[in-house]
């Protein structure tokens, strides 16, 4: 592959020259799918992504938002105004990285957790949590479970090596990705106003500093390199197209970018990606509506021999690109050198073009905005999608629940997050497991950051400060969840998409936290298809809605087209990752509290549907129906659904998803909390309509008053004996908690 | 008193073990490998993480760095040094504690809360447990397994060095509750001096009360009050 034609003319006629070699490669890397977003960045102007809460939005490394204060923290983000924000912020960002995990799980999966937690670092923050949502084919197949073991061994080589929590996210398995998983992982940093850094070059005559690993020939070799240099050299041709990741040196990065960021030494930052040195560099200073003057050899190198297009391209990992006051260039170095990383000063910010030499030659000159922002938008024919039949099984209720509880979609995944070091950082306070992450941000409360804590007494008697008096001061709790279903978007794109939205609110909600921003992760198959395309188009607008309808602005974001293969294209996947906010760290689990069976009751909070599109019941028995019609109101929902999970007498909330009230009531269910459940029909107990949680309570009243105008359904009772009792229209079935457990435990088994 | 917490590259609980500490009233610092420890330290931690990302041998090469021969000359002089995971790792490696910590069994990274019985409560470390207690700590490692020579295993025992075995929550030391093969049970030993001590699982992932689910491990570290 080489630059396409009506691409070569363009940049051609835009020059008035032909292009170099090293030019027409970095034209064909940044003005690719991947880089320049051509077939899906005309849809994304559907997002919305405004609010007070936002500091920087889409277009950055990551995003930056503003936490609220610990006061307003559990208000809806529209009910908020700009004073209720503090000046503790939070990044957001999410990337995919899929190609690379089918070729080679590990290390695919490894660098794609090394380079969002770079586009972290670029930002001035310190990375303290992750979210992967994975996808992957039939757990049945073997391939499928080799991929799904080496990329969550290879999250967890890396994210554990550096010491960011992985607290959450998500995995399916749905045979539309045999043969092309998906791996999305987002990564959440603190920051505040005054270390806060943007990928914007400010100041012609800045240096621009190289530091972290050596480049040398990785992620070379790939379709996009056949210039006849590198077609003649053997050597390259032999080397892999995926890079594998150091996590030791990302771990010293992350601890130099801090201390660079401690000492005010960047002016602005961007990490090394995709296409390399040549896609950071040129992005920073197009940003900024500058140019660069960049000398490649002073680029410190691994290898010998490498040429122009190799230092400009290669895709090494762990190296960060910052513009730097000449002054302070010195001190960087110092702290490269503390934290034995390498360093090299490559050239410098200019008012002119982009511009690169090697060997006493130019071989890039190129106005820097063109280069970055110039690609030509795709604009392709689409198809609207089906409606699916109505047409409904008939299992029995024994039968069907055994089948969606062991369903690997619904059961547990302690398999994956045990392996995941969760807690690094001692601010998780809600756990893998549960509907959503809690990221304690006692910072919010206290202004104090992690490197910088207040003098340990500070007077008041008890030899102790504000910050280390954890639990006086009550700080923000961070909910987070990721995720989105493939059974809802395969059978109803645009629905299915504001389903995932929804559903991820929900499961904040359920924690008592509500929206603060979304960062989503669009990945599709080849949108040359019409009705790929169209299934694209339709996740688009599905997510967009539903986020503007949930008060929730949509502020980053990735698109991964493409993926598809010889078994046809996966289904469109619209993964989202959604932060919200609660005042305190303290949520009802999703586990039933037996010492309270006698005083409490089960309750449904939110509206049901007897619609079973979409559903692990389906896909278990067989048979097909319309997707759920959903709410309007979302924001009004997930705001009642937070203030019960919040309310004092509620003792467990858990939110309905995957597989319906049978999957929510087996899960809730422990060896001394079990629960006697009355429903009216199999729809009822296996529909999958998201925006509804169950909640476990001693004041039955106040549920219904904080639920407004939701309907809260009285489920039955809670009991001490560890057994789920579920009557279905006629039929009746007691499971206990043993049985739950080997039904739940079946990725445990199999993959032991 | 201030508490050194040494920072290797590659460390990712220094912060947090400093967090713990300061919550408990005790002043502690992080303090990088090179710049060496101050002239009399009161209290060292060795924290937990993949210094030098674990290369060669977990601990091998931070057992090797120069700080580590302060470490050594501290500990023979009394000051308390508590190595957690990967502290635990290199005080083996660096002799300062005897076996040592290899591959789980299950060959996978672990992250998880386990029940460890009090095997010694007149120790600084333990002084706030009776023996015998259970208590609830996490661990997360993926190289926890504890290995020593039937000879020296036996040693160990006779001079009650044992401080710490992996239990059920009922305090019964069996197979199922051991969640990484180790030797005997064995989660941490005590050094020649009583004032030393290591173990894998994180006892300042259990002491802040307002994310842990236990508080447990806040005894081993008011060693340093």
């Amino acid at each position: 592959m080489s630059l396409s034609e009506p691409d070569h003319e363009l940049v051609a006629a835009e020059l008035g020259r032909e292009p170099t070699a090293a030019e027409a490669a970095l034209f064909e890397n940044l003005w690719s799918e991947h880089c320049a977003y051509r077939s899906s960045r005309p849809l994304l102007s559907a997002f919305e992504s405004e609010g007070d809460q936002v500091v920087v939005g889409p277009g950055d490394d990551a995003a930056v938002l503003a936490l609220p204060t610990p006061e307003a923290a559990d208000a809806p983000a529209g009910a908020r105004d700009a004073d209720d924000y503090g000046d503790t912020y939070v990044t957001f960002g999410i990337e995919s990285h899929n190609h690379p995990s089918y070729v080679d799980p590990f290390d695919g999966a490894a660098t794609g957790v090394g380079g969002i937690v770079r586009d972290t670092m670029s930002m001035g923050a310190y990375p303290i949590a992750l979210l992967d949502s994975l996808y992957f084919g039939g757990f049945g197949s073997e391939e499928s479970r080799y991929l799904f073991e080496g990329v969550v061994e290879g999250i967890s080589h890396y994210g554990n090596c550096i010491g960011v929590p992985t607290v959450g996210g998500s995995v399916a398995f749905h045979d539309g990705y045999e043969g092309n998983p998906l791996v999305n992982v987002a990564c959440v940093g603190v920051t505040n106003e005054d270390r806060l850094v943007t990928a914007t070059a400010e100041e012609p005559g800045n240096a621009l500093v190289l530091v972290g690993n050596a480049t040398g020939r990785d992620g070379l070799g790939g379709a996009s390199f056949a210039s006849e240099d590198l077609a003649e050299d053997a050597e390259t041709e032999d080397r892999p197209a995926v890079q594998v990741g150091d996590p030791y040196a990302e771990k010293r990065l992350i601890e130099c970018n801090e201390a660079l960021v401690d000492e005010d030494l960047i002016v602005a930052a961007r990490d090394l990606g995709a296409a390399g040195l040549g896609g950071a560099s040129s992005e920073l200073v197009a940003k900024g509506g500058l140019g660069a003057s960049i000398d490649l050899e002073a680029v410190h190198q691994r290898e010998p021999n490498m040429n122009a297009l190799e230092i400009l391209l290669a895709e090494s990992q762990e190296r960060m690109c910052y513009e730097v006051d000449p002054e302070n260039v010195d001190r960087v170095r110092d702290l490269a050198e503390r934290f034995d990383l390498g360093c090299s000063v490559i050239g410098e910010v200019t008012e002119g073009n982009y511009v690169c030499t090697f060997e006493g030659e130019t071989v890039v000159d190129v106005d820097a905005e063109f280069l970055a922002d110039g690609a030509p938008m795709n604009d392709l024919p689409s198809t609207e999608p089906a409606e699916p039949d109505h047409d409904l099984p008939d299992p029995d209720l024994e039968e069907a629940f055994e089948a969606v509880v062991s369903d690997p979609n619904a059961a547990s995944k302690r398999w994956v997050y045990r392996q995941y070091d969760h807690e690094v950082g001692t601010r998780t306070a809600m756990k893998p497991g549960d509907d959503a992450a809690i990221v304690a941000m006692r910072e919010a409360a206290t202004g104090a950051t992690p490197d910088d804590p207040e003098p340990v007494d500070d007077g008041s008697g008890d030899g102790r400060n504000e910050d280390d008096r954890h639990g006086d001061a009550t700080g923000v709790g961070l909910a987070l969840s990721s995720g989105a279903n493939p059974r809802w978007t395969s059978v109803a794109p645009y629905d299915g998409a504001r389903a995932v939205a929804l559903e991820n609110a929900t499961n904040l909600a359920a924690k008592g936290a509500l929206p603060l921003a979304a960062v989503d992760c669009l990945n599709g198959g080849n949108p040359e298809k019409p009705e790929v395309y169209g299934g694209f188009e339709a996740i688009v607008d599905g997510l967009a809605d539903a986020c503007a309808a949930l008060d929730t602005p949509v502020v980053g974001g990735n698109v991964s087209l493409y993926n598809d293969s010889v078994e046809g294209p996966i289904p469109p996947t619209p993964t989202l990752a959604v932060l919200g906010t609660r005042a305190g760290y303290d949520a009802p689990p999703a586990r039933l509290d037996g010492d309270a069976a006698e005083d409490s009751e089960l309750l449904l909070v939110g509206h049901s549907e007897a619609a079973l599109g979409g559903s692990a019941y389906l896909a278990a028995a067989g048979g097909s129906d319309r997707f759920p019609a959903l709410p309007d109101d979302p924001a009004a929902i997930v705001s009642s659904l937070a203030a019960v999970a919040r309310h004092e007498a509620t003792l467990a909330s858990h939110d309905v998803s995957d597989g319906g009230l049978a999957v929510a009531l087996a899960e809730l269910v422990d060896d001394d909390a079990g629960a006697d459940v009355t429903l009216a029909d199999h729809a009822a107990a296996f529909e999958e309509t998201p925006g509804r949680i169950v909640v476990q309570t001693t004041d039955p009243e106040a549920v219904a008053d904080l639920a407004g105008d939701l309907p809260v359904f009285r489920l039955g009772d809670v009991t001490a004996d560890g057994t789920l009792s579920l009557s279905v229209g006629g039929e009746s079935i007691a499971v206990d908690a043993d049985s739950i457990r080997e039904l739940r435990g079946v990725i445990e088994r199999e993959l032991a | 008193m201030t508490v050194s917490v040494v920072q290797f590259g590659g460390s990712n609980c220094d912060r947090d073990a400093v967090r713990a500490l300061r919550h408990l009233g005790i002043d502690a610092e992080r303090v990088w490998h090179e710049d060496g420890l101050p002239a009399e330290p009161d209290g060292i931690v060795l924290p937990g993480g993949f210094s030098y990302g674990d290369y060669l041998r977990a601990g091998a090469m931070a057992a090797r760095a120069p700080v580590m021969e302060e470490v050594r000359e501290a500990a023979e002089s009394g000051v308390p040094v508590l190595g957690v995971c990967n502290g635990a790792q290199i005080g083996s490696e660096s002799g300062l504690t005897p076996g040592a910590f290899t591959t789980n069994a299950s060959a996978r990274f672990q992250c998880e809360p386990v029940h460890l019985r009090v095997e010694r409560a007149d120790t600084p470390w333990t002084a706030a447990y009776d023996e015998g207690d259970t208590i609830e700590v996490p661990i997360a490692h993926g190289e926890g397994r504890f290995e020593i020579e039937a000879d020296a295993h036996d040693e160990l025992v006779a001079e009650n060095r044992v401080l710490f075995r992996y239990c059920d929550e009922t305090g019964a030391v069996t197979d199922a509750a051991n969640p990484n093969g180790s030797t005997d049970n064995v989660a941490g030993v005590l050094g020649e001096r009583e004032t030393v001590a290591v173990l894998m699982p994180h006892p300042e992932r259990a002491t802040l009360p307002d994310v842990a689910t236990s508080t447990d491990g806040a005894g081993m570290l008011e060693a340093f009050a």
